[in-house]
């Protein structure tokens, strides 16, 4: 549904890579993800794809159009919700999700079944200008204004930054049942834990990617044991942890800290600790996140 | 040790909505105080008030000592603020960003050169000094712009989503610099949307429709709702909230 060949983008002449050589594919009504910090590309990626921007080099095909020579088929086929809120401030809710369907022409009616489940949410303030919506509100509004016109792919340039946890989760609930209306769906995200909803993800970093896989993968792909260290002083805690001479990472998660060693050193580190005076230390053996894949692959 | 911050009852009305409603509560030196809430609880109202940007209709609350009604110009003088939203002059370089800062805190020159060669030795940052902050990583400027939001030495930092969109491993440093800061006796106040972040405060309270509907411990508050971890604590607190404007 989406591919990408080995796409080039630099900015300033030059002077600013935004992303280098980068290919993946999206299949047909796959939920892809698209995770990083900010500065790692993924705007970028989604202005291509999206048609608005044009590589330097490489090739990139969505709904099987090229996205330089088909452009005009591509914005008829995809919803985009970009990064930053791009809806008339000024206009009503009701009055942006008519414009944008009539820009398309269609009508709310027509296509009503598709977004039903989550205008009804905005819809009792549908004559509020979309200027004066919260967060969670401009959010579902972007989403509606994206599928009005009932597109194949849905590209949504990082919908949670900002929201707060409970609007989060409501958020992909959606996703998960878009998907399963058969919408193709490419999200980016900087929150690691949103990972696990995607089928499979991309981890990226400045313009590059570090992973691609399902999230089991990426996970049975770390390399270390992991060991969670709990104690009740935290910050002493990591501060006695990283003085220790066998450890190959060690970062705050939580309450407890995320261990790995470049050895068998555990029972070693254990009696370090108590010697500096942690006398609750516990350690047991976890499955690494998302996030400490990440941050192995960062290094 | 003494409260650096004590509200009580402290209250925000705007025409008939009650933004902010009957705040009580303390805050210690030294502490991490985390201040949670959903998009439109009232967190941002709360912490005008306390920054001495806002009048509260009713209640009371003193920041450093100094009362929020008529001591504001004080306690702006005693308290840091950063926010991801706003926080340095792009156009201007590391070093003429903190003598700026400094300038507006009333420092000397003499105290200003100083600071400026601890902070930059701090982020070891040396070679930067002449550098556009616009030419700085995001991460660079997030931490840069923490380390000036204390340079003047004030007792309270407020930390307004400090660390939104770094990568993990520079979110992590920018939270070894606040302990840093704690280990020198600086009090932070900070709001975050990382539930894991959460958990590195001493005491975190968590906002719903305009009151503090929790405040404890990370450990207690798991305890006392049964949760995993502070993301199941909130989304249990916040699932219901009615307001959902910001």
């Amino acid at each position: 549904m989406i591919q990408l060949s080995n796409i080039k983008k630099t900015y300033n002449k030059g002077a600013v890579t935004a992303v280098k050589d980068i290919s993946f594919s999206v299949e047909q009504g796959e939920l892809f993800g698209l995770i990083g910090p900010d500065g790692a590309g993924k705007s970028t990626l989604f202005r291509i794809l999206t048609t608005l921007l044009l590589a330097d080099e490489g090739q990139a095909v969505v709904n099987g159009y090229d996205v330089v020579k088909d452009y005009k088929q591509i914005r008829k086929g995809v919803g985009y919700m970009p990064g930053k809120f791009s809806l008339y401030q000024d206009l009503t809710i009701e009055e942006n999700l008519n414009f944008f369907a009539t820009v398309f022409g269609t009508t709310i009616r027509q296509n009503y079944d598709l977004i039903k489940d989550i205008y009804q949410q905005i819809e009792p303030f549908k004559d509020r200008r979309a200027g004066k919506l919260s967060g969670g509100m401009k959010q579902k509004l972007a989403l509606c204004c994206a599928l009005i016109h009932k597109p194949t792919v849905l590209f949504l340039d990082e919908p949670t930054t900002g929201v707060d946890v409970v609007s989060r989760k409501e958020f992909w609930q959606m996703l998960k049942r878009l998907k399963d209306q058969g919408i193709t769906i490419l999200v980016s995200t900087p929150y690691m834990d949103e990972a696990n909803l995607c089928d499979r993800i991309a981890l990226i970093q400045k313009g590059e990617i570090l992973s691609i896989d399902t999230p089991q993968g990426i996970i049975r792909s770390f390399p270390d044991r992991l060991y969670a260290i709990h104690s009740s002083n935290t910050y002493k805690l990591l501060k006695d942890v990283r003085s220790f001479a066998g450890i190959r990472s060690c970062f705050a998660f939580g309450d407890a800290l995320h261990v790995s060693f470049t050895g068998h050193q555990e029972e070693a580190l254990l009696s370090h600790l108590h010697e500096k005076g942690h006398d609750d230390v516990s350690m047991s053996s976890i499955t690494p996140g998302i996030e400490d894949c990440f941050i192995h692959l960062l290094k | 040790m003494a409260p650096v911050i004590t509200t009580d009852r402290l209250t925000k009305r705007f025409g008939q909505f009650i933004a902010a409603s009957e705040l009580t509560f303390q805050v210690e030196k030294g502490e991490i105080f985390g201040f949670l809430g959903a998009n439109g609880a009232g967190k941002t109202t709360a912490m005008r008030m306390l920054c001495g940007l806002l009048t509260p209709s009713s209640g009371k609350a003193s920041i450093a000592g100094f009362d929020v009604y008529t001591q504001t110009e004080k306690i702006k003088k005693s308290i840091g603020y950063m926010s991801q939203k706003f926080s340095l002059y792009d156009d201007l370089t590391v070093a003429e960003n903190i003598r700026f800062y400094g300038g507006i805190y009333g420092m000397s020159r003499a105290l200003i050169r100083e600071k400026t060669d601890e902070l930059l030795q701090e982020l070891q940052l040396q070679g930067e000094a002449k550098t556009l902050v616009r030419e700085l990583p995001l991460g660079w400027k997030q931490k840069l712009s923490f380390s000036v939001s204390i340079v003047h030495g004030p007792e309270i930092v407020f930390l307004d989503e400090p660390t939104g969109g770094v990568d993990p491993v520079t979110r992590r440093q920018f939270w070894d610099l606040i302990y840093g800061a704690v280990d020198r006796g600086v009090t932070v106040f900070v709001t975050t949307h990382y539930m894991d972040e959460a958990e590195y405060c001493n005491r975190v309270s968590i906002m719903v429709d305009g009151v503090i509907a929790a405040l404890d411990s990370p450990a207690r508050l798991k305890a006392q709702y049964g949760a995993a971890n502070m993301e199941d604590v909130f989304y249990e607190l916040a699932r219901n909230a009615k307001r959902k404007a910001d």
